[in-house]
């Protein structure tokens, strides 16, 4: 993997070229306090690229005696301003020229002086409670009014704050406040072994918890240099899989919660119950956890088990297909969906949006693909594509990769190899880097890690498929009616647990 | 018409609480054997929540902090710790335990028995915890079949079903979403991440278990607590088992 190293000063110019006029895209940007290594901190950048190599990581470095800061990579891609403002937050580096630097991942409730994931901000310090005021984004002018929502939500939903600016029923701007579940798990795993600190990882998010281990694990492999079994390899991709279908039949069911169609909601409902019934068959727990492990997989397949599956997706299949043929017929529903909370291609491109919604909007990406890992290269499928950027758009690419998923299945069930199901992890050189992703059902997500002394976590950064694609929802809702909203933010549905890392 | 002809032939798909049993995989709770280990710590040691404490050698698994992950069974080389497959682990605390008084027990059940209204707050969940409270909501569920229902605000509602190691940035909305309850009112840690608050470990950023924060009076361990776990907190609670 290709990594540059710069020095701070110099980073808006080289993300600049990295970025090469929107050719390429970012795809992480995160800090690292490495004063006990070298007397720097770093900002790390990744990038992919166009062609091969798909990855460009670049490495810019502060020494410790210089201000704090650095030229903020806003001015080139708007993908930069949440990582930017979230390095400000929690190691107190300071992006110059970023156009909102309000607090993201802390809120107000916390001293502005306290960086906590400095190495040398204690974990038990105590950190008084402040209360100043957070400013929301709104729009000034005559009959335009607010509307806050949240953070505690009518429904059995996550937390987030949610304010709209109306011109009657339309709404011009929308300012969201999130993070309320923020738990710093990034620092809270510094310190404990790779395989205490995997649960955590693997408790990121519940919707996505094969792919946070899978990113996990490949990551800690990739340093490790690890080579894990070719049926291992095949047995992630089946919880992934399965992963994706509990996700994606569930998610088409809550959206049509999102405009009170019933039928559809309980139809979603019931066929995703029956595909948790079947994940705790498989692995033991509904979300899958427990069988993707560092070093490979904790639990095999039988072959009754895989019958079952086998049996289960046959049933699925032409139910599903009925219960999308429900939707394709009824123009009540489609006249809600269609040209509803259209998410432009270009918008997209700018703020390097990943997964159901890049793929919604024209954008061809899907990391199962372009880079492929455990054995997708092995594995023959479609990435279905819409151009539209529309709730209708979003809904049929689940639908189409809830086909595609259950041919993945059938083929790694059948081509599923012999092999050992888990190779230990070596001792790792300290201060070794690298990371790791998966496509998880909302996206690309991709884990980087620093190893310490004694196979220790030195440092963890996650960037889910979420923490890209939340700031679109607020270019897709504006111009829609505040009704929709319930249903723009279900066809993007985003986990606030996957940034509230 | 096709529309009338799925609702049909999809029947009446709703199931009672022990309708299904959980599958073989299903880990549930871990108990350790009777006798003296030799307290190596093996266990102790390895359990990524710290759900295990060894007293005058004997093994006892906290279920509020267990998360089910199954390293303790591996790394015990006496072969103690057994795993049950026990989901119905619901505790009663607070103005629901004898300690409490009958009074003000009977009068809780007398209000709520027939019909309770539940608020949801997640208070810094990984969202499994909330999935499993919506399912309950699913056909094969149906918790409406009890009296039991999700109301949209914390007014309506007699129970709290809170979720999450309680974090900094949703304290605030926490104590004033209890605040709003109107009393009596119940609180239901749902799962460890709410029981025990020691799932993710010590972070800058969580206060811990619900308790810390508000009186809890009934405790569903799991993570996430499978949905029959839920119910079965739920009627106990109601004394409807
Ligand atoms: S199953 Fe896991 S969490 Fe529970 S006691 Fe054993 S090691 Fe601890
Ligand atoms: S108890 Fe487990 S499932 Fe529930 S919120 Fe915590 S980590 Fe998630």
């Amino acid at each position: 993997m290709e990594q540059e190293k710069i020095w701070a000063g110099d980073l808006q110019a080289a993300a600049a070229k990295a970025y090469d006029n929107g050719r390429n895209s970012l795809v992480a940007m995160f800090a690292n306090d490495e004063r006990q290594i070298d007397g720097h901190f770093a900002i790390y950048c990744i990038f992919s690229l166009a062609q091969t190599p798909y990855f460009k990581i670049l490495k810019a470095q502060l020494h410790e005696s210089e201000p704090l800061e650095f030229p903020s990579v806003v001015p080139v891609t708007s993908a930069a301003a949440w990582y930017e403002r979230e390095i400000h937050d929690l190691f107190g580096l300071k992006p110059i020229g970023h156009p909102d630097l309000r607090p993201l991942v802390l809120h107000e409730n916390w001293p502005h002086d306290h960086h906590p994931l400095c190495k040398d901000f204690d974990i038990h310090t105590p950190v008084p409670t402040v209360s100043e005021e957070y400013k929301m984004e709104y729009v000034h002018g005559e009959g335009v009014f607010e509307v806050p929502v949240g953070p505690i939500h009518a429904g059995i939903i996550e937390p987030g704050h949610f304010r709209f600016s109306q011109a009657g029923e339309n709404t011009i701007h929308l300012d969201a406040k999130l993070f309320f579940t923020h738990r710093g798990i990034e620092k809270a795993v510094e310190g404990l072994t790779i395989d205490k600190a995997f649960y955590q990882a693997e408790r990121i998010c519940g919707a996505c918890t094969a792919s946070h281990a899978l990113s996990y694990s490949q990551a800690v492999e990739s340093i490790a240099g690890a080579v894990i079994s070719n049926r291992a390899r095949y047995l992630r991709v089946i919880v992934a899989e399965l992963e994706r279908l509990h996700n994606h039949v569930g998610d088409i069911g809550n959206l049509c919660a999102g405009l009170g169609f019933a039928v559809g909601v309980s139809n979603g409902a019931r066929l995703k119950e029956e595909l948790m019934r079947l994940n705790e068959l498989v692995t033991g727990n509904r979300f899958l956890r427990g069988l993707i492990v560092p070093g490979g997989a904790a639990l095999d397949i039988t072959t009754e088990i895989a019958h079952e599956i086998s049996r289960m997706l046959r049933a699925i299949e032409t139910d599903f297909i009925e219960v999308l043929d429900l939707l394709r017929e009824n123009d009540a529903f489609l006249d809600r969906v269609n040209t509803t909370g259209i998410l432009p291609r270009q918008a997209a491109l700018d703020l390097s949006v990943v997964g159901v919604a890049a793929r919604a909007s024209g954008i061809s990406k899907d990391m199962r693909r372009d880079v492929p890992y455990a054995a997708y290269q092995n594995m023959n499928f479609k990435v279905p594509v819409y151009t539209s950027g529309d709730v209708a758009a979003r809904l049929w690419v689940r639908a189409d990769e809830t086909i595609q998923s259950i041919r993945i299945l059938r083929q790694a069930l059948a081509g599923l190899p012999s092999g050992t199901l888990r190779v230990e992890i070596p001792a790792i050189k300290p201060y070794s880097s690298g990371f790791g992703w998966s496509e998880s059902p909302r996206g690309g997500n991709v884990h980087w890690l620093m190893i310490g002394e004694g196979n220790t976590i030195y440092r963890y950064f996650v960037r889910s498929a979420s923490y890209a694609n939340w700031p679109a929802v607020a270019v897709a809702d504006p111009g829609n009616i505040i009704p929709d909203f319930p249903l723009i933010n279900k066809s993007f549905e985003l986990c606030y647990a996957c940034i509230d890392r | 018409m096709s529309l009338l002809s799925k609702i049909i032939n999809t029947g009446v798909v709703t199931e009672k609480l022990d309708a299904t049993s959980a599958p073989h995989r299903f880990r549930g709770a871990m108990r350790a054997g009777k006798q003296d280990c030799g307290a190596c710590m093996a266990c102790s040691e390895t359990c990524p929540t710290g759900a295990i404490v060894i007293q005058n050698g004997r093994v006892q698994v906290n279920d509020k902090d267990c998360i089910f992950c199954g390293r303790c069974i591996e790394r015990c080389e006496a072969q103690l710790i057994k795993n049950t497959g026990q989901y119905k682990l619901a505790t009663l605390s607070g103005s629901l335990t004898e300690t409490a008084g009958n009074e003000l027990r009977k009068k809780i059940r007398r209000v709520l028995n027939r019909s309770m209204h539940i608020r949801h707050v997640d208070a810094g969940s990984c969202n499994a915890c909330d999935f499993e409270m919506a399912a309950l909501n699913n056909p094969i569920y149906d918790l409406q079949q009890y009296g039991i229902d999700f109301v949209p605000s914390p007014r309506h509602a007699d129970l709290l079903m809170v979720t999450g190691v309680v974090t900094r940035n949703l304290t605030q909305a926490l104590q004033m979403t209890y605040e709003a309850t109107p009393t009596p009112k119940l609180v239901m840690a749902v799962g460890a991440c709410a029981a025990g608050g020691r799932t993710f470990g010590d972070s800058y950023a969580i206060r811990g278990s619900v308790d810390k924060l508000v009186p809890v009076d009934i405790y569903v361990p799991g993570c996430p607590p499978r949905p029959q776990a839920l119910l079965y907190g739920l009627l106990l609670a109601l004394d409807r088992l």
